[in-house]
């Protein structure tokens, strides 16, 4: 079970409060939590990762176990805590703008 | 008694105003999508209970929400927005070849008889349509397509696709407004697009009565008398009777010709409405007195509307799609300023009251006419 958890304004735009939890068949990576939370909320396609590019939005940023993942390889597995559910994988949007 | 619905949408959300047809006493309804951008929310003519909304922000991205239920509840229904084909480049703001790159949906125009079928502009300039209620969205390549498209370039606000009018009386025929490349007609339904920018005069572009790079802000039609268009320039109000082909200045007596928004009145199609604003510069009415001008002529003469308007210390701006009108007997008027009023006048520009004070910057203000 993987944890994750969504800035507010994709919360809001899913209907999810609080944490999301999803079942991951296969290797934990960024690209495969991020594959499964677009096939659970369509309403989250395209305002995490562009359409077409299939590359992070330039304010989003994912974070996990107080490290920045949002450069690493989208298919490098993610730490074990993530993997294992100790560990939420965070989705924020960047400190910019009002 | 009929009523009327506002679509209101601000820096931080949407709201809907509603009331019946005295238009004094209002319920406020939102914020909706709170935090986001809301360029524009649009109801279906052939459906008004079929509601739409450009959703945005900066982090996120581009968002479309569909309501069916006037605005009650909302679906976000499909947000791809690709460019046909290889995009190519157009011109950056100096002057160097730029790619094109979706930044957001600026306009929503439903269709006029199809509830299922809209159009959405957008920035970088292009004309996108989707004929499932929102859900997929193609573009219509021909208007980017335009051999003058790679010199087209930004306006200080991006380059953006801003106004699509829908001709009601000659099947196919729609206009668009791009800032800053000017005005373009189609007559088959979107598919070819030909400039219609005669008689415009520029001086902030090298050849100032070139085919495109005119700063267009806003295009009015009456639905009665489609061949006729009234325009908003960057500089300058403008006319044309021939559906674009050649245009002609009416700005007249106003005080200045710059602004932004233009809209003409429900039942006169030669009284029509602008918000003069100081300059190019100064994007706020002159003296610090809020003024909607009507002309009853179709343009050159013009009368100041200023009852129940801030007369002193009023620095806002009333953007380009932050007017509207509604089609009651009397026909109100109704426009939102950057500082987050709407203003409403249920006599024709008369008299003016704010319906709401402090809402987020106003960026759209779109009103249905209810039974």
């Amino acid at each position: 079970m993987i944890r994750v958890v969504l800035p507010a304004h994709l919360r809001a735009l899913a209907s999810i409060s609080g944490e999301t939890e999803l079942d991951i068949a296969g290797p934990v990576t960024q690209r495969t939590v991020l594959d499964a939370l677009e096939a659970r909320y369509p309403a989250l396609r395209g305002t995490i990762r562009g359409h077409d590019s299939g590359k992070r939005r330039a304010f989003i940023r994912f974070f996990a176990c107080e490290q920045d993942l949002s450069h690493q390889d989208p298919d490098a597995p993610l730490p074990g805590p993530v993997a294992s559910g100790a560990e939420p994988y965070l989705i924020v949007g960047a400190m910019a703008g009002g | 008694m009929s009523r009327v619905r506002v679509l209101v949408g601000t820096r931080k959300g949407a709201f809907v105003l509603s009331a019946d047809g005295n238009r004094d006493r209002w319920e406020v309804s939102g914020p909706h999508f709170a935090g986001w951008e809301i360029y524009h929310l649009k109801g279906s003519p052939a459906d008004p209970d079929r509601l739409f909304a450009s959703q945005s922000s900066g982090w996120s991205g581009q968002v479309i929400q569909r309501s069916d239920d006037g605005g009650s509840s909302w679906e976000a229904v499909g947000n791809q927005f690709s460019y046909d084909g290889m995009p190519g480049t157009h011109q950056w703001y100096d002057g160097t070849p730029h790619p094109w790159e979706f930044e957001r949906v600026w306009h929503l125009e439903p269709s006029l008889d199809d509830p299922d079928t809209v159009y959405a502009g957008v920035e970088d300039a292009a004309l996108f349509r989707s004929t499932d209620g929102g859900q997929a969205w193609e573009e219509l390549p021909g208007l980017r397509g335009h051999a003058s498209g790679p010199f087209w370039q930004p306006g200080a606000g991006g380059m953006c696709l801003h106004t699509l009018i829908l001709d009601p009386a000659t099947s196919g025929r729609m206009f668009a407004a791009i800032s800053a490349a000017g005005v373009f007609r189609s007559d088959d339904g979107g598919q070819s697009w030909r400039p219609v920018n005669r008689g415009l005069q520029s001086e902030g572009i090298p050849d100032s009565d070139a085919e495109v790079g005119h700063c267009v802000h806003r295009l009015a039609m009456h639905p009665s008398r489609p061949e006729v268009l009234f325009m908003q320039k960057h500089w300058d109000v403008m006319r044309s009777d021939d559906a674009g082909e050649s245009w002609r200045e009416v700005s007249g007596n106003l005080p200045t010709d710059f602004g932004f928004p233009i809209d003409v009145h429900a039942h006169e199609p030669d009284t029509v409405y602008v918000v003069p604003i100081t300059s190019d510069a100064l994007h706020y009415p002159p003296d610090g007195r809020l003024r909607v001008y009507r002309s009853r002529t179709g343009g050159d003469d013009w009368e100041p509307l200023a009852k129940g308007l801030p007369q002193e210390h009023c620095y806002v701006n009333v953007l380009r799609d932050a007017m509207a009108v509604d089609s009651l007997d009397s026909c109100g008027i109704y426009f939102g300023t950057t500082g987050g009023q709407v203003y409403v006048s249920p006599d024709a520009g008369d008299s003016w009251q704010p319906i709401v004070h402090d809402l987020p910057a106003v960026l759209s203000v779109e009103v249905q006419t209810l039974p």
